[in-house]
């Protein structure tokens, strides 16, 4: 319909998931409303269900293998690029963390901020945890040993609920740091932001597939993550309730996922080393020294 | 489709000269294109759930002929791959057994002493698989040789060269001789639709082959893009129908390269279903030539038996 002031037809947005490095609709063909701290109708965000959380699984697998070989250098370059290009969709994420958050602009700018800070700040890990969690080891032979982390594989990620773009980059960016791959659920009540940092995925040399992020329930798709085989960790963050998150856990026993707990959070604190080495498996060689 | 007033006595006379061959060829209704694949497309929209779902899931997986066609093949994949063609799912003995293993002609001896007393065929492509190009002396070699070493089944390819430039006579004898030495073996006729062009081609060498006495019709070697597809599979399936329907006889429809999933699997079964009729949702008249796929459909079978996703870590490598 032609606005009142220009004449000229609206172009509304269809908030979309990030898939595989593409942007589908729900398979479901659900979506839901989506309103700002106020109460005010805001967007519709498509809903994800089990079979987007099935899909979003397997192109993450896909995308492992080359995103795991990469070297650390590389992948820090990309993170790094990550936050270049936010930083030219400042206006965008500020106004959507702010009606989604209920803060003022400027507040929402800082938010914004303290977000792509977070980018270059794990950016700059992605060539340094191996020299701080590694080691080489003493050991009784002829052998050089040492240890190496390594990606841990494929990590389903329940995203805070209350922060949804600070939490979110705070749980995204340790995971794909290292090498692993991710699926995101976004908060449910705040995806704007997710779904915008899924379009400056797309457009920062991150392949498709290392990140995918679903806008919906954690409590609807956290289970089917949780159980499902070929997820090799899974971040609780965004689940509330302890009970549930329990259930989960238990879940994902099944396949010994690594578990990380829903804890109080301030995401605005300096987030410290325990979520990037979450997701690291150690490797020791044992080298035969020669004589 | 309707084919004019092919009856059974003026089927016979088709195949009496290359000319009356070629008149009859030529002489069948176009492929309406669109329409194929407008059908093909609006059969796979068609959503199998729950029990229909487990149900084709495990007609697909028995009607897979678990193939390694590679030039690195050795007699240790190929036993590989017949236990799991005996065992598809070590972790649950319910799992169907697949129809056969399709190998090359030499390796056709290891696979039939590993699959002996199983009822599990061994398929051997031969006639200078997957281009043809050879002499018929050769080609009919080839196929004897598959055939002394135990081979089942024999999957030939056509002379596509000559199909293309018009020489049906003589793919059709080709045929004819390969039949002979195939002896009691089925025979599988690979038509190479990839490089047939046209629906029009698919549906007349359908005919051509279905008349010179093949038991199967196969689209693909697996070694031509594009390969299978279902708009491809549906004018065979069509063509197989009218040649029932013309002299009573089945015969059977094998896609072959590039199907992977079991939800692509299951989109041939419907189409099969609605197009030659539930008798050909039998191992005996349709065949998946594939490998991959039988992992996927092994995957979504456990997917409905324990409620939550697998991962490809737990079943083997093919």
């Amino acid at each position: 319909m032609p606005t009142k002031d220009s004449g000229r037809l609206e172009v509304r947005k269809t908030y979309k998931l990030y898939v595989g490095g593409a942007f589908p609709r729900s398979e479901s063909g659900r979506s839901y409303v989506v309103n700002n701290a106020k109460g005010k109708f805001l967007a519709n965000a498509s809903q994800a269900s089990r079979k987007d959380a099935r899909d979003a699984v397997v192109a993450a697998r896909k995308a492992f293998g080359g995103w795991s070989a990469k070297t650390a250098y590389n992948r820090g370059q990309i993170l790094y690029r990550i936050a270049e290009v936010m930083e030219g969709r400042h206006e965008q994420f500020s106004a959507e963390v702010a009606a989604s958050e209920g803060l003022s602009i400027a507040k929402a700018r800082g938010v914004v901020d303290a977000s792509i800070d977070r980018w270059v700040w794990y950016a700059g890990w992605a060539d340094k945890i191996a020299q701080v969690v590694g080691s080489s080891n003493p050991v009784a032979g002829p052998y050089f040993d040492f240890s190496l982390p390594e990606a841990t594989g494929v990590v389903a990620v329940l995203a805070p609920q209350e922060s949804s773009l600070l939490g979110l980059t705070s749980v995204i960016a340790p995971a794909i740091v290292s090498g692993n791959t991710v699926v995101a659920v976004s908060s449910f009540e705040r995806p704007l932001p997710a779904v915008t940092l899924g379009e400056v995925m797309a457009t920062s040399d991150l392949p498709g597939g290392v990140v995918n992020i679903l806008t919906g329930s954690a409590t609807e798709i956290g289970p089917w993550l949780a159980s499902h085989l070929d997820v090799n960790a899974i971040d609780l963050a965004g689940i509330d309730d302890l009970d549930e998150a329990r259930e989960l856990e238990a879940a994902a026993a099944e396949n010994l996922k690594r578990v990380r707990r829903p804890a109080d959070e301030d995401w605005a604190e300096s987030p410290g080393l325990s979520r990037l080495t979450q997701y690291l498996e150690l490797k020791t060689v044992w080298h035969p020294i020669g004589v | 489709m309707t084919t004019t007033d092919s009856g059974v006595d003026t089927l016979a006379d088709v195949t009496s000269s290359e000319d009356r061959l070629r008149r009859f060829l030529l002489g069948l209704p176009g492929v309406d294109q669109v329409g194929a694949e407008a059908r093909a497309a609006t059969l796979s929209t068609r959503s199998i759930k729950t029990t229909a779902k487990a149900y084709a899931l495990d007609l697909a997986i028995q009607m897979i002929d678990l193939t390694t066609l590679e030039g690195q093949d050795t007699p240790g994949k190929v036993r590989a791959l017949c236990a799991k063609a005996k065992r598809p799912d070590p972790a649950d003995a319910t799992a169907p057994q697949v129809a056969a293993v399709c190998v090359y002609p030499d390796l056709v001896a290891t696979a039939k002493y590993e699959l002996k007393g199983t009822g599990i065929n061994v398929a051997s492509v031969a006639t200078a698989f997957p281009s043809g190009r050879s002499s018929l002396a050769i080609k009919i070699q080839d196929t004897k040789d598959a055939v002394a070493s135990g081979a089942d089944e024999v999957d030939m390819v056509i002379d596509r060269g000559a199909f293309l430039s018009g020489r049906y006579g003589l793919v059709f004898d080709e045929i004819l001789a390969i039949r002979e030495a195939a002896g009691d073996a089925h025979l599988k006729v690979i038509l190479e639709t990839g490089e047939l062009v046209t629906y029009d081609n698919v549906r007349r060498a359908s005919w051509l082959a279905m008349l010179a006495g093949a038991d199967f019709i196969k689209t693909s070697t697996g070694k031509v893009s594009p390969a299978a597809t279902l708009p491809v599979t549906l004018v065979m399936l069509e063509a197989v129908r009218d040649y029932h329907e013309a002299t009573g006889l089945h015969i059977g429809v094998k896609p072959a390269g590039g199907i992977r999933t079991a939800k692509d699997a299951i989109k041939y079964l419907v189409t099969v279903n609605e197009t030659a009729g539930p008798d050909w949702l039998d191992p005996e008249l349709f065949r998946f030539g594939a490998s991959s796929l039988l992992n996927d459909l092994l995957m979504q079978r456990t997917k409905l038996a324990t409620g939550h996703y697998p991962g490809p870590d737990y079943f083997t490598l093919d």
